[in-house]
């Protein structure tokens, strides 16, 4: 059976992840889109770390006989594995974006310096009225 | 009809070659338009260009060769050109070559041309690493597109439109030659190849190192198998992401 102490201590730090996301969010510090995968990991953890005998209950399923808390921190390492991953689809993403965004404008000035070109051109060397 | 033709040449601090890169495409064909695209170079590239002739398009920040290629290509769209050709910005590309790739496009006879330097066998034989990867991928893109390509990192290309089109859509980054030619023959682009010679680099060191190499042997062919086996080649505008 997991040790009291630590379903305490694991119940107070998901509690707390999840308050800190959720006050992120609040602040408009952190999109939703990205606060999702943060508080399924919040809750997860927490939910793990009351429910003892749930914990126990996988542990067994899973062969982990000696350590249940051993559970959670698989549970933990997986949520941040996903994160991770989530981010470098956003990164890549975001990547894309940026390479789109620098051609575009360096395409755009290049045809607002000629149009300032012909503009000005005209101006000099066009014909005149009269 | 003549084609209209746009001469797309990029450059990453070439400030002492650039000019007479420019002017020697120009002084060969005064028909042909040249864009030099700038990439984010922090000395007097896009100044000796625009003296030199060329239609400059400046890189905000530094993109990488395959994005400023890209970048040209997106120009030729937009200005509706009938062919792009890339010769690089280093002077290793001589414009009196240029009937070579144009002649077949003209003909109607292929959709690309690129200069290969390995078709016959040439005065130029790169050092040992570099003949390694060009050899490897040689043979690799060969077997895939099952026809004989010789030369599949030269940077000597023409295009028609619908290459054009569809690299200015889609192309891949850093060293993007190799799986570029991949993607033309997944769009069933026809690909010719004819023999050309390349100068010797005007100024500077080419930017491929030994370690470089071997990342960059590892990372196309990745590449590659990863371009092949892609869900869909070409992500289409406005397609959810």
């Amino acid at each position: 059976m997991t040790p009291v102490r630590i379903s305490i201590a694991a119940a107070i730090g998901s509690a707390l992840l999840l308050l800190i996301v959720l006050e992120l969010i609040r602040g408009r510090r952190l999109k939703e889109r990205y606060a999702l995968l943060w508080l399924a990991t919040g809750l997860v953890l927490l939910v793990l770390s009351i429910w003892r005998g749930g914990l126990n209950t996988i542990a067994g399923w899973l062969g982990v006989s000696g350590y249940p808390p051993a559970i959670l921190f698989a549970a933990a390492i997986m949520f941040v594995i996903a994160v991770l991953l989530h981010y470098s689809t956003v990164l890549s993403r975001l990547t894309d974006d940026n390479v789109l965004l620098a051609q575009e404008v360096a395409l755009l000035r290049a045809r607002m310096d000629a149009l300032e070109r012909e503009r000005d051109g005209e101006a000099t060397t066009g014909p005149r009225a009269g | 009809m003549t084609l209209r033709v746009l001469a797309v040449v990029p450059a990453y601090e070439e400030e002492a070659a650039i000019g007479a890169v420019v002017a020697g495409i120009r002084e060969f064909d005064p028909e042909i338009d040249v864009v030099v695209v700038d990439d984010g170079s922090g000395d007097g590239t896009a100044e000796a260009a625009a003296d030199a002739g060329a239609v400059v398009v400046r890189l905000p920040f530094n993109l990488g060769i395959g994005a400023a290629v890209q970048t040209g290509f997106r120009y030729a769209l937009e200005q509706d050109y009938d062919v792009a050709v890339r010769l690089d910005g280093d002077g290793q590309h001589d414009p009196r070559e240029l009937p070579k790739l144009l002649d077949p496009l003209e003909r109607g006879e292929a959709d690309v041309v690129t200069g290969s330097r390995f078709r016959e066998a040439g005065s130029y034989r790169p050092p040992l690493g570099r003949r390694l990867g060009i050899t490897w991928f040689a043979k690799l893109v060969s077997l895939l597109s099952r026809q004989r390509v010789t030369d599949t990192t030269s940077g000597f290309q023409a295009l028609n439109r619908p290459a054009i089109a569809l690299f200015a859509r889609d192309y891949p980054s850093d060293y993007p030659e190799v799986e570029a030619t991949v993607l033309l023959l997944k769009h069933r682009l026809r690909l010719a190849e004819v023999q050309v010679e390349m100068r010797e680099r005007e100024t500077g060191s080419s930017s491929i190192t030994f370690l470089r190499s071997l990342y960059y042997a590892v990372k196309v062919t990745l590449a590659l198998f990863v371009g092949i086996a892609r869900r869909s080649a070409v992500p289409t505008e406005g397609s959810p992401r």
